[in-house]
């Protein structure tokens, strides 16, 4: 009688074939029932993303050839789907899940949504009554690992991606982002997501500006923003502490002899601009004026990749804290299916 | 009998006082620089403490000096550095908490190391008791002129930390150290703030100075004199926008480091004993 974990993700197949294995939410209590009618399953848990779907059993189906599993859950298999399944028994199993909640298995290494999903699916197995005494406590501890995994390490910190780089840079700035004035001139599919990444950040005042102004209201609306006439932006300019531009002028929009005396209106308060357009909206020269400070697609894009390579380099140091937990929890499951272990090695006489 | 035995010791041994702050600060130092660069994401709590010892110690030590000298406990260049570190630790604790661990584990620490250090190696260290009735002039002269050092220590350290997270900015790889240290515009109120409390205890030291009524050691007036001028300048150069804070920030470290170095040069040019 052991834990058993039967599975495909994203590094075993692709989305087409792991669309098909998905269990949806809405299906959820009846996959359960499904998957505790196999037999030699006692206690069953479902956890089904976009990245993996996995089934967690503690029972007798130890051992089993994961197609045999497959077939018996979905009722058959397609030829060619074999290869892209795995089966995980015992302590590999278990260190399997830890790495999982902790991110590590994820596509963007480190990501914290994963921890959420497993933990939806552990509340919906329990509320099925799919679970009982060993899932619970593997994945109580799986929980409790997830989290020590991302406080004590690095895999959780740096961002990875293009709009929370920029973000984080302008927490770095100013501290926080609340009383910050921030304009995004040109209203385009990056610029929308950076807008929406300061608002999610608490950015209060987001002012967008564009050719179109009907589009630059829509964005304006979404952000909790204003909307300000293309003419206009510039108007707005002294007052700024951050500047998105993503138009699709075929020239500068900002040169270093246009804002240098605007500087000086400013005293010392940093000027944080974003310049995602290509070909670029801000003259390379304006990085280097004092207190301004210009980062474009590449150098957000270089930081996202560091960050990324970073937490990857955790990988080694985060599987060190896992085995501890993974021994940790056979030796608790090894004398849960047998108590009388611990009680016999106790009653022996000493060597 | 038994309480004036321990009373006797503890006033002997006055100095052991600051042995232990230095240990206290080099810890601290040892503990945030492993923090910040190893990327263990340790509370910084442990810094915070050993700094709040180091600095309860010096208290103690100040409390029985000044108790034996019967006055402000500046009477030596070791009790001076004694009292610089402990201003500038005490400014630290008295403002905004926005960026005090940070500040205070990474920058404050090490400084208060080195200035406790070169305290305990100065060799002129016992405590002289006062000979004459105690002048107030000379007493607010020395504290408040010792306590603005310490604010234009912290602003030169808040100083030398922009000009760290700004080089950073500019070449766009900021290191893990850049999101652990506090935002940049948080330094530049800093160092501003800092600035301009430091000038304006200075101000009061200077103008209490020209009230003491002995003889006037006219280097110090004159050095003294063109450290206000400099601080003045780079504020007035401040309020006027007229300098990139780039070269404020920079100035707080240099000014500074003339400063300290007035402390340490004035006593073996001038032909004033040290006051006492």
């Amino acid at each position: 009688m052991n834990i058993s974990c039967f599975g495909l993700s994203h590094q075993t197949a692709s989305v087409e074939i792991r669309e098909r294995f998905a269990v949806a939410d809405s299906a959820l209590p009846e996959a359960l029932l499904r998957l505790r009618a196999i037999e030699g399953v006692e206690e069953g848990l479902i956890v089904s993303t976009c990245n993996r779907t996995e089934f967690y059993v503690a029972g007798g189906v130890s051992q089993l050839p994961p197609a045999r599993f497959f077939e018996e859950f979905y009722n058959g298999l397609r030829s060619g789907d074999e290869p892209h399944l795995f089966g995980l028994w015992a302590d590999r199993c278990v260190h399997h899940l830890f790495r999982v909640v902790s991110g590590l298995e994820s596509m963007v290494v480190g990501e914290t949504e994963i921890f959420g999903q497993v933990k939806r699916a552990y509340e919906a197995a329990v509320r099925e009554k799919a679970t009982g005494r060993r899932l619970n406590k593997l994945f109580q501890k799986s929980f409790n690992v997830g989290k020590q995994v991302r406080s004590s390490t690095a895999v959780g910190r740096g961002s990875i991606s293009v709009g929370s780089v920029a973000v984080d840079l302008a927490e770095q700035i100013f501290g926080k982002l609340e009383g910050c004035k921030i304009m995004v001139v040109g209203a385009g599919d990056t610029s929308e997501k950076m807008a929406r990444s300061f608002k999610a950040r608490g950015a209060r005042q987001i002012f967008v500006s564009n050719r179109s102004f009907d589009r630059a209201q829509l964005l304006a609306q979404e952000t909790g923003g204003r909307a300000i006439r293309f003419e206009e932006w510039e108007r707005e300019f002294a007052d700024l502490d951050i500047l998105v531009t993503s138009t699709s002028a075929p020239h500068s929009i900002v040169t270093a002899e246009k804002i240098a005396p605007v500087l000086r209106r400013r005293g010392d308060r940093p000027l944080f601009m974003i310049d995602v357009a290509v070909p670029r909206d801000i003259e390379p020269e304006v990085h280097r004026l004092d207190g301004v400070y210009v980062y474009d697609l590449d150098a957000l894009q270089s930081m996202a990749e560091r960050s990324m390579e970073a937490r990857k380099q955790e990988d080694a140091g985060c599987d060190r804290l896992i085995a501890k937990h993974v021994v940790e929890f056979q030796s608790w499951l090894e004398k849960s299916i047998n108590p009388m272990i611990g009680s016999v090695a106790l009653e022996l006489p000493p060597s | 009998m038994h309480l004036d035995f321990i009373g006797s010791f503890i006033f002997a041994a006055d100095r052991t006082w600051i042995w232990l702050a230095a240990y206290c600060f080099v810890l601290a130092s040892a503990y945030s620089t492993y923090a910040l660069f190893a990327g263990k994401f340790m509370a910084p709590r442990l810094t915070f403490g050993l700094v709040v010892a180091g600095f309860v110690c010096q208290t103690i030590f100040l409390g029985i000096r000044g108790h034996a000298v019967g006055r402000c406990p500046i009477t030596n260049f070791f009790e001076l550095l004694t009292f610089l570190s402990w201003s500038m630790i005490l400014i630290y604790l008295a403002i905004g908490s926005s960026y005090r661990l940070s500040l205070l584990g990474v920058f404050t620490a090490p400084f208060a190391s080195l200035l406790s250090i070169w305290a305990l190696l100065q060799p002129e260290a016992q405590a002289v008791p006062v000979k004459h009735p105690v002048n107030p002039w000379l007493e607010a002269h020395t504290s408040f002129s010792i306590v603005a050092c310490g604010a234009f220590a912290l602003a030169g350290l808040a100083g030398l930390m922009y000009l760290i997270q700004e080089r950073q900015l500019k070449t766009r790889r900021p290191s893990s150290v850049f999101f652990r240290l506090p935002p940049i515009r948080t330094l530049v109120v800093a160092n501003s703030r800092l600035l301009w409390l430091g000038f304006g205890l200075f101000t009061i030291g200077l103008g209490t100075g020209f009230m003491i009524g002995q003889d006037v050691d006219w280097l110090k007036v004159a050095w003294s004199l063109v450290v206000w001028a400099l601080y003045g300048g780079i504020l007035l150069a401040r309020i006027r926008r007229s300098m990139a804070t780039r070269w404020v920030a920079t100035l707080s470290i240099i000014v500074f480091g003339l400063l300290l170095s007035m402390f340490w040069g004035i006593r073996f040019i001038s032909d004033v004993p040290p006051v006492r």
